[in-house]
């Protein structure tokens, strides 16, 4: 297991490497001539280039990128262009917002929509399964600020249940708070459900076919206990690692989401910034986001390593 | 394979074509979808000609309830809602499917290439694949869309070259299925070139996976065109278009609850998507059997 999670671990650092150079590419190269942006199309030549020079942008591209990246792993985000302050007082606070309101769309879509695979996967063919596997489909396929406005319409104008906006006042309640998050949360789940369903299902019925279940029903041991110790344990494994990926999703998501609430996370800082030109700030968040999804790919593979005997004592790797 | 059997070969290709049809024509989440997608793919082309009235032109009724003569009512400028949400499939239609295109055909030909010949740029091409992964789609196209600067030609290629990787591993899973099959090495074996057998021989026997991607792809590229513009960065005023319509109006949703400016452009985004997704769940079905 240990060799498995080395490997797992190893391959993220080479990701996250190659995800780096690739935020560092769009964000440092591709804009163009700093200078020039900064002091317009009318400044002369020689204040462009000395400019340039005090920036560095004027050194080669790898050196730039060495010195990027050796300031990084100090935790040196750098800058704002915009604020004038340091990138991440300004981000861990809107980093801490946004995993309220993650954590709180993952508490509630991961139950669901295991639910509602397996119980599709069991009545498999049959109308449940097809309302469920086509609803889900459908609902993921609708852009999730799409899938907020309905929600608003329905529970924040027509009935009036839900506020229309995510934060709650400044001190208020732990329930205040979430019913504040809630629409929001809802949206992104109904995009995530339909996914993790489909795989929930899939993994049951493949669980269903194999050879153990039927062992287990020939000797004689009842349905429920056939489906928790057999099936389950079996078809959930792989719903755990797409659970893990969809976190990818679920920040691209906030981005929109936290727009359309107008609520301070990550995502709202990411779309000021792009908004003003902030790559400072831009390139940071985008790296932030890159590096919470691979987090929570490796804590996926360690729960799925320690779930999966075949990886714990060692055998695949 | 003689020339005597050719034309048997030719008639059963035909044959499997119209048994192809013929099974979507029975699917029902197939016939569903395609009418949808029929239906805006008609407003999109015939865009502002035909509807009610002028979707750009400003009107005195502003915030008008949905009844009477606006069906749907009318938006803050005085717009009529209804005609807008029937014209406003125009931008997303053009852009959507370039932009699937450009993505479907850079990633068959990076899929095919790395499948067919493995080594070093597949390696290569999987780690770039995994890192780009890491990142939602919405965020890497903010990132590029603000450096490059917001066009409906930037969109498009945007989308497309962020579509490539993930078209690409598709079809080189599909490939690395091929490859060991005898029609191959027979090709091989006759000493046919490689680009012959990748575009001839090979490119013919996935093209079931391919298409199946490209109308998912296409769902995607809808997604990510509606979301990029609510943000700000895609299509731009004054256009009619779906998000834009969303973005321009639902700060009036918690203020006087005009929920008709939203929610019908909300609705119309969603039939079209879903519609989408239906026809490439039809297909999946016949076709990935």
């Amino acid at each position: 297991m240990a060799r498995f999670l080395l490997k797992r671990f190893g391959l993220a650092l080479i990701t996250l490497v190659l995800l780096s150079m690739i935020v560092f590419a769009a964000a440092q190269l591709l804009p163009g001539d700093v200078g020039r942006n900064i002091l317009g199309g009318f400044a002369d030549q020689r204040s462009v280039d000395l400019l340039n020079h005090q920036l560095g942008v004027d050194r080669p591209v790898y050196v730039q990128y060495g010195d990027w990246i050796s300031h990084l792993v100090r935790g040196d985000l750098g800058m704002s262009l915009e604020y004038k302050v340091s990138v991440s007082s300004l981000l861990g606070p809107s980093l801490l917002h946004s995993l309220k309101l993650a954590a709180l769309a993952f508490v509630l879509v991961v139950p669901l929509s295991i639910l509602g695979g397996v119980t599709a996967a069991l009545r498999q063919g049959r109308i449940t399964d097809r309302t469920i596997t086509v609803r889900g489909l459908s609902l993921t396929a609708v852009p999730e600020f799409v899938t907020a406005i309905v929600l608003i319409v329905i529970f924040g104008v027509a009935l009036g249940l839900l506020p229309t906006t995510a934060q709650a006042p400044p001190g208020a309640s732990f329930l205040t708070q979430i019913k504040f998050l809630l629409l929001p949360s809802l949206a992104l789940v109904a995009v995530l459900f339909g996914y993790i369903a489909r795989i929930a299902r899939a993994g049951v019925i493949e669980a269903l076919d194999a050879d153990y279940t039927r062992t287990a029903y020939l000797k004689g041991l009842d349905t429920k206990t056939v489906i928790r110790r057999h099936v389950l344990r079996n078809a959930l494994l792989p719903t755990i690692a797409v659970v893990a990926t969809q976190t990818g999703y679920l920040i691209g998501g906030l981005v929109v989401i936290e727009k359309l609430f107008n609520y301070p996370g990550i995502g709202q800082r990411i779309y000021v910034a792009a908004q003003n030109k902030d790559f400072t700030m831009l390139e940071s968040g985008v790296l932030v986001i890159g590096m919470v999804y691979l987090l929570a790919t490796l804590v996926a593979d360690t729960l799925y390593s320690l779930l999966n005997p075949r990886i714990r004592y060692g055998g695949v790797d | 394979m003689s020339a005597a059997t050719a034309p048997v070969q030719l008639s059963e290709s035909k044959l499997a074509r119209r048994e192809t049809w013929g099974q979507l024509g029975r699917s029902k989440t197939f016939v569903v979808g395609a009418v949808v997608v029929g239906f805006w793919i008609f407003w999109a082309i015939a865009g502002s000609h035909l509807t009610p009235q002028d979707p750009l032109a400003l009107g005195t009724h502003i915030l008008v309830r949905p009844g009477g003569a606006h069906w749907l009512g009318t938006d803050s400028l005085g717009r009529d809602v209804l005609s807008r949400v029937l014209a406003g499939a125009t931008g997303v239609m053009k852009i959507a499917p370039l932009a699937t295109l450009l993505g479907v055909a850079g990633g068959t030909v990076v899929g095919l290439v790395t499948g067919y010949f493995r080594g070093l740029v597949d390696e290569a091409l999987g780690r770039l694949i995994d890192a780009l992964l890491a990142l939602p789609l919405i965020v890497i196209a903010v990132t590029a869309l603000v450096a490059l600067g917001a066009s409906n030609g930037t969109l498009i290629v945007v989308i497309g070259v962020v579509f490539t990787p993930l078209v690409a591993r598709t079809v080189r899973a599909a490939v690395l299925a091929e490859r060991d099959l005898d029609y191959v090495s027979a090709a091989r074996l006759r000493g046919e070139r490689a680009p012959y057998i990748l575009f001839a021989e090979m490119l013919p026997n996935v093209m079931g996976p391919i298409i199946v991607e490209a109308t998912v792809r296409l769902g995607y590229a809808i997604f990510a065109v509606a979301g990029l513009t609510f943000l700000g960065f895609g299509i731009q005023p004054p256009s009619p278009d779906w998000s834009l319509q969303i973005s321009q109006n639902y700060a009036l949703l918690s203020g006087g609850s005009y929920w008709w400016t939203v929610l019908f452009p909300g609705l119309a985004i969603a039939t079209l998507v879903v519609g989408v997704n239906l026809i490439a769940d039809g297909l999946t079905q016949v076709l990935e059997r």
